[in-house]
C-alpha cells in the first residue's frame, strides 16, 4: 500500500509525538505580524508619489506636450501605430516564430491617435472659438500630404520654440498652416485641466476608465523623465521598483531579471528571441517556470534534489539527532 | 430530528456518525467530510515533535500576515479609492495593508523554499504543493491589480509599462491594466476571493493528510 494510502496512525509509527495548540499558535503569529505591521508602518509609512496629469505635464515641460500632441495628429507616436489591442498598426506588435497571440487576438479597445486625442477633444472645445473651429475646418479638409507637411515643419520649429514664464510656447515663423492655432488651443485645453476630462474613455458621467490619458501620456518624454529620476526604467529593473526606497514588487525579481541580460536585450537576438519580443519571451518564460514549478512533485530529478542537497537535514535536525539517540539506546545492552 | 425524540430535546443522534447506509446527499457529503477532515485532525491537539522547526512557522505567519491583509484593505475599500490620499489615517491603513503585503510574501517564499527543501509533496501530498503553487501565482496578480489602483505616479509607471507584457500575449483586451475600474474589482472582489478560498483549501489538504514525515526517516515503518 502506498504512504499516501495509509492511516495516520500507521504513518506516523515510530514517530513521538508533541503536545499542539494550534489555535494559540495562530493567536501569537496573527498578534506577532500585526506588532511587526504597525511599528514599520509608523515608521516607514508607504510611498504616495502623486499622479502626473496632462494639466500637469503641459505645465512643466509645455514643449513636449505639443511634441508629443503634433506626434499624435501625424501618427508618427507609438500608440498611433501600436497594433492589437488598439488598432491595426504593427509597431509594437511582438511574435516568436509563428506563434503571434497579440495578432490574433485583434483589435479589443479602439484607439484612433489623431482623432481621440487631438481632433475630437479640440472639436468639443468649438464653443465660442472661431478661430479653432475655423483652424479645424482648414486642417481637415487640407489633404493628407499637406497635413504631414504643415505637422512636420511644427515639429522641427518646436526643437527652437520658447517658453514664456506664463508658459505661453513659442514656436519660430513657419509654414505651419492651422496647426499652429490647434496646438495653441491644445496647451490652453491641457493647462487647463479640461484635456485630462476629455480623454477619459467613456462618454458617460461615470468614469473608471484612464486607457487615452494614460496611452497619451506614455507617448511623451514627461513622465518617463520622472520615471527615470526615481530609477523606474526598465534597465534599472524596472516595474519592480517603486518611488523612494520602498522594496515594490520584490517577488518579480525573476521576471524582471530577464530584461536585464541577453538575448532578450540584445538587438541581435538568440533563436528568434530579441529586444524586438522580448516582452512575449519573458512571459512565455515565467509561464514555463511556472508550470514546472506546479509539476516539480511529478518531474524525476527535479522532485529529487532536495534528497541530494540536504538542506533536510538542517529542517529537521533535532528530529534526527532525537532518532540517532533513539536507535543507539536501542542497541546498547542494559541502557537506562 | 428523529420520529420518536421529544420536541425541543437535544436529538442525541444527531451527534453521532452518518451510517454507512444512511441514504441522501447531505448524509454523503458528511461522510465524505467526517471521513477526510474529522475535528480531531482540523484542530489537533498532538502534533509529530518534528514539527519544532522554523521551517513550519513560514505556513502560519503568511496566513497571519494574509488575515491583516485582507483586513486592511477592508477598510481602505469601505473608504473608498482616494481616501488614503487625503488622510492621515487613511494613509496608516494604507501602510498596513503594504506592509502586511510585503510580510506576506517574505513568509510565503519562505514558506515555498521550506517545503520545497523538505519535498512537501512526499506520501500523497502533490496536490497541497499545486495549490500552494496556484496561491503564490495568484497572488502575484493580486498585488500587481493592487500597485496599478493606487492612483498615483507608481500605479501610471507599472500600468503603462505592463500593458506591453500583457499586451504581447494577446490578453491585452480582456485585461487591460490602464481600465482603473477593472483592475479596482479585480483587487478587491475576486482576486481576494480566489486567494482566501485556495488558502482555505490549502490549510484542509494540509489538515487532512497530516504533515509529511522528515525526507529518509531512518526509523520510517514501511507502510
Amino acid at each position: 500500500m502506498k504512504a499516501s494510502k495509509v492511516d495516520k496512525k500507521t504513518y506516523y509509527r515510530g514517530i513521538p509525538m508533541m503536545p499542539y495548540d494550534l489555535l494559540k499558535e495562530v493567536t501569537i503569529a496573527m498578534i506577532a505580524v500585526l506588532g511587526f505591521v504597525l511599528i514599520v508602518s509608523a515608521v516607514l509609512s508607504s510611498p504616495d508619489v502623486p499622479s502626473v496629469t496632462l494639466q500637469s505635464w503641459s505645465k512643466a515641460d509645455p514643449v513636449d506636450f505639443l511634441t508629443t500632441a503634433t506626434g499624435e495628429l501625424s501618427g508618427g507616436t507609438v500608440v498611433a501605430g501600436y497594433g492589437p489591442p488598439y488598432n491595426t498598426g504593427s509597431g509594437s506588435v511582438q511574435s516568436w516564430g509563428p506563434l503571434a497571440p497579440q495578432s490574433w487576438a485583434g483589435v479589443h479597445i479602439p484607439v484612433n491617435a489623431p482623432n481621440d486625442f487631438v481632433i475630437e477633444p479640440l472639436t468639443q472645445a468649438t464653443a465660442g472659438d472661431s478661430a479653432l473651429a475655423s483652424a479645424l475646418s482648414a486642417y481637415n479638409s487640407a489633404s493628407g500630404d499637406q497635413q504631414q507637411k504643415w505637422l512636420a515643419n511644427y515639429t522641427t520649429g518646436l526643437g527652437t520654440a520658447t517658453v514664456a514664464s506664463d508658459g505661453t510656447v513659442t514656436v519660430p515663423s513657419g509654414d505651419y498652416g492651422p496647426v499652429t492655432v490647434l496646438m495653441d488651443r491644445m496647451l490652453t485645453l491641457a493647462r487647463s485641466g479640461g484635456l485630462d476630462a476629455l480623454l477619459l474613455t467613456s462618454d458617460h458621467f461615470y468614469q473608471t476608465d484612464f486607457t487615452r490619458p494614460l496611452l497619451f501620456l506614455d507617448d511623451g518624454g514627461y513622465i518617463a523623465d520622472l520615471a527615470t529620476q526615481q530609477k523606474l526604467i526598465g534597465s534599472d529593473w524596472g516595474v519592480m521598483n517603486e518611488t523612494g526606497r520602498y522594496p515594490g514588487q520584490a517577488w518579480l525579481w525573476l521576471y524582471t531579471m530577464w530584461y536585464q541580460i541577453p538575448p532578450f536585450n540584445s538587438d541581435t537576438g538568440f533563436l528568434g528571441i530579441s529586444a524586438a519580443n522580448t516582452d512575449l519571451a519573458v512571459v512565455g518564460i515565467m509561464l514555463l517556470l511556472t508550470a514546472i514549478l506546479f509539476l516539480v512533485p511529478v518531474i524525476p530529478g527535479l522532485r529529487d534534489i532536495p534528497r541530494w542537497i540536504p538542506i533536510h537535514k538542517l529542517i529537521w535536525r533535532r528530529h534526527y539527532a532525537d532518532m540517532r539517540r533513539r536507535a543507539a539506546a536501542a542497541t546498547t545492552p542494559n541502557a537506562p | 430530528m428523529s420520529s420518536d425524540s421529544v420536541p425541543g430535546a437535544i436529538d442525541a443522534a444527531a451527534a453521532q456518525p452518518v451510517g454507512e447506509d444512511e441514504p441522501g446527499w447531505t448524509a454523503a457529503v458528511r461522510r465524505r467530510v467526517e471521513k477526510t477532515l474529522p475535528i480531531t485532525e482540523l484542530l489537533p491537539t498532538k502534533q509529530p515533535a518534528y514539527i519544532g522547526s522554523w521551517v513550519y512557522v513560514f505556513g502560519v505567519v503568511t496566513i497571519a500576515a494574509l488575515v491583516w491583509v485582507v483586513l486592511s484593505g477592508v477598510v481602505l475599500a469601505f473608504f473608498g479609492s482616494a481616501w488614503w490620499h487625503v488622510s492621515s489615517v487613511g494613509h496608516f491603513f494604507n501602510s498596513i495593508h503594504y506592509w502586511s503585503v510585503q510580510m506576506f510574501f517574505i513568509f510565503m517564499v519562505l514558506h515555498l523554499w521550506g517545503q520545497f527543501w523538505g519535498a512537501g509533496w512526499r506520501d500523497g501530498r502533490a496536490k497541497t504543493w499545486m495549490v500552494g503553487v496556484v496561491i503564490f501565482s495568484i497572488s502575484i496578480g493580486t498585488a500587481f491589480t493592487g500597485y496599478v489602483i493606487q492612483q498615483n505616479f507608481d500605479s501610471q509607471w507599472i500600468a503603462i509599462n505592463a500593458k506591453d507584457a500583457i499586451n504581447s500575449t494577446g490578453i491585452g483586451g480582456l485585461f487591460n491594466a490602464l481600465n482603473f475600474g477593472q483592475m479596482y474589482g479585480l483587487h478587491v472582489m475576486l482576486f481576494p476571493i480566489g486567494v482566501t478560498l485556495l488558502v482555505v483549501l490549502h490549510i484542509i489538504q494540509v489538515r487532512a493528510k497530516g504533515v509529511v514525515r522528515p525526507i529518509d526517516d531512518p526509523f520510517q515503518v514501511a507502510p
